[in-house]
């Protein structure tokens, strides 16, 4: 008999946690999850703890890319998902299929900076350039004036917005070569062009720093005016989605970019404002 | 008979226990047992279980794919459309980086195991080999960083002179001891003792200044190579070879001191100096210890993800020439971990599929090397033991 008690309380027990934890996971509003790309991701993070600190509501950010970003708010584990690209149709499918809404909202914009150990001697190069240089068919920087060294050439993952974005804006219908070096950050790409004073590589405008160059694409500098105004041909949106038109704390979080506090913070991270 | 019966029943009740304890008995017996024999066979149906569910989800690709693409096309492009995805270079580059890192850890493994147990005294060895040990312990992604932040830069700066040193350190002990063994072999037809000596010296002078020519002038065209990436076969080779010493060190010094002291006191016994002791006794009783513990390091190289995530550069293609460990490459294991994320069962079936693909050619391949491993071990023992 006694035996019996002491399993019926472990199952009680149990069955007492699992309401608990069951009840927290319900209070909704009281906890926002993000997930998704690496080039949102600090932008995420300025606008999370700001909004911990005026409003009170816990913010969890992660940085898994952009497909992974998707990937959660289709399976729901997410409110927001950070993405550096548009969702693609299969994306969007699956998350029809899931029963799940995804709208777009532009939260800023980027420039896709390439960038260049400070070294090299070569100040911009055309669209057409970066493209031959991604394809294999410039491999000496000689060809497109700078030293003679051969180009070590930097990718992202292929999971990864930018690289994305990357391959629309730049290489259109053309393939990346296969010698090219894959590394998987936006940091990754940016401590290896860094080290390396052959290297190219392409970054979100906001790693941009003294460590590396970047260069002036079709003679246009990745700065936050030429991208405001569309000069500088490497830029796109960045955005946030979320599950149906946003609302109470997740609208007010989507809202950010419009608020001054929001405004300045994008600036400080090295995006450019879309309002 | 009747007499004594009731007396031999009284002495030997301590020892006939009653039906229903020897039942007891037996079924804790059994319990036992079955509970023992169910954890063991837990371990093999794990086994089994992951062989079956990896083979499960490799299938499909298989049968959307065929297997000739996969096998011998280097084109990987799983994210274009239509998709690509020959992974023949990325098979090379692991099978690249895993010959590269056994080549460098299993010599300095066995060495330094032969070290331990046959060279340096015992106090010492209480103290060197923990520290071996604990190369063990470093997370790999902590060797990772370092092949990432410090050796690549390294490697790009200073490439060149760090080639020649190694040439030097590790070829000019060789050559002298192949400079002494040749003069003394072609001077030992000379009967007289002292003209024997000045042939020896003169053969040692010439062939001791042709072979350091030799060093200077191979170690000067290394020390002008140019190491373009430091994110290499190399650097991960090198990486590799750390997290495979101490395995190979630990298992291989374990089958030394297995061969015991009868042997190699016989040995010395017979007048064996303490290098024909270890050469010609103790590597032989060991050598299929010492295999174990070279199969078990390079499956270490071969199944490690983050360092050759970090640090192999990642770029698909066969190095030119084939052999050019200063180009990048890409693993089986960095694709799997790489690509895994995009991966979804729920865009592009043949694109996830394709990473279990991987994954089974993986255990395949381990699986091969062990089953070979453990019939080489048999035979060994089957000529040790004299049959």
């Amino acid at each position: 008999m006694k035996k019996m008690n002491m399993l019926k309380m472990a199952l009680y027990g149990a069955a007492m946690i699992g309401l608990m934890t069951s009840g927290e996971a319900l209070a909704e509003g009281k906890k926002l999850v993000l997930d998704g790309s690496t080039t949102v991701g600090p932008l995420a993070k300025a606008f999370a703890s700001y909004y911990t600190k005026t409003t009170g509501v816990e913010v969890t950010v992660s940085e898994s890319g952009s497909g992974n970003g998707a990937k959660s708010l289709i399976n729901k584990t997410c409110d927001i998902a950070d993405m550096s690209r548009a969702m693609k149709e299969n994306e969007l499918e699956a998350a029809k299929s899931q029963g799940v809404n995804p709208v777009q909202n532009v939260v800023a914009l980027d420039g896709l900076a390439i960038i260049v150990h400070p070294s090299n001697r070569v100040k911009g190069l055309t669209k057409e350039q970066v493209r031959d240089i991604y394809t294999g068919k410039v491999t000496n920087w000689s060809q497109v004036g700078g030293p003679k060294a051969p180009i070590v050439v930097i990718q992202r993952e292929s999971n990864s917005g930018t690289q994305d974005s990357f391959k629309e804006l730049i290489m259109g219908e053309e393939k990346v070569s296969e010698k090219a070096e894959t590394q998987a950050s936006n940091g990754a790409i940016k401590s290896r062009v860094a080290s390396t004073p052959n290297a190219v590589g392409f970054v979100g405008l906001a790693f941009v720093n003294r460590s590396i160059k970047a260069l002036a694409v079709n003679g246009v500098k990745p700065e936050v005016r030429t991208v405001k105004d569309g000069t500088y041909p490497v830029h796109r949106k960045l955005f946030m989605y979320t599950n149906g038109q946003p609302t109470g704390d997740v609208k007010k979080f989507i809202d950010l970019p419009k608020t001054p506090a929001g405004k300045r913070m994008i600036t400080e991270i090295g995006f450019v404002n879309n309002y | 008979m009747n007499g004594d019966s009731p007396a031999t029943a009284g002495r030997s009740s301590a020892f006939i226990v009653s039906a229903r304890k020897r039942k007891l008995q037996k079924i804790t017996r059994m319990a036992g047992e079955s509970t023992l024999f169910l954890i063991a066979a837990v371990v093999a149906i794990i086994v089994l279980f992951i062989f079956y569910f990896v083979a499960r989800d490799a299938v499909p690709f298989f049968q959307i794919r065929g297997f000739s693409e996969f096998f011998t096309k280097t084109d990987w492009y799983p994210a274009d459309d239509p998709p690509r995805f020959g992974a023949l270079a990325i098979i090379y580059g692991s099978l690249m980086v895993t010959a590269g890192s056994a080549l460098i850890a299993v010599p300095m493994g066995v060495s330094a195991a032969i070290c331990l147990s046959d060279v340096i005294p015992f106090s010492v060895r209480q103290y060197v080999k923990p520290i071996i040990e604990m190369l063990a312990a470093i997370p790999s992604v902590a060797f990772g960083f370092f092949a990432l932040v410090i050796l690549a830069p390294l490697l790009q700066n200073f490439g060149g002179p760090i080639l020649m040193w190694t040439w030097w350190l590790i070829a000019s002990p060789f050559l002298l001891l192949a400079v002494i063994v040749v003069s003394e072999l072609l001077s030992t037809s000379i009967q007289d003792d002292s003209r024997r000596r000045v042939v020896q010296r003169i053969l040692v002078a010439v062939f001791g200044l042709l072979s350091l020519l030799f060093l200077f002038f191979v170690g000067k065209h290394l020390q002008e190579i140019q190491i373009l990436t430091g994110t290499n076969a190399l650097n991960v080779s090198i990486i590799l070879s750390f997290m495979a010493l101490p395995t190979i060190v630990s298992v291989s010094e374990d089958a030394l001191q297995a061969v015991g002291r009868d042997l190699r006191e016989g040995s010395y016994a017979l007048g064996a100096t303490r290098a024909e002791t270890i050469v010609k006794i103790i590597l032989p009783a060991a050598s299929s210890g010492i295999l174990a513990a070279v199969i078990l390091g390079i499956m270490r190289s071969l199944g490690e993800t983050m360092v050759v995530w970090m640090a192999s550069g990642n770029s698909s293609h066969v190095p030119e020439p084939w052999y050019n460990y200063l180009e990048s490459v890409r693993t089986l294991t960095a694709t799997i971990a790489g690509d895994m994320g995009e991966a979804d069962q729920v865009t592009g079936s043949a694109r996830f599929h394709v990473l279990f693909a991987m994954g089974l050619l993986l255990l395949v391949i381990s699986f091969i090397s062990n089953f070979i491993s453990e019939r080489i071990v048999v035979r060994q023992r089957k000529v040790l033991s004299g049959q």
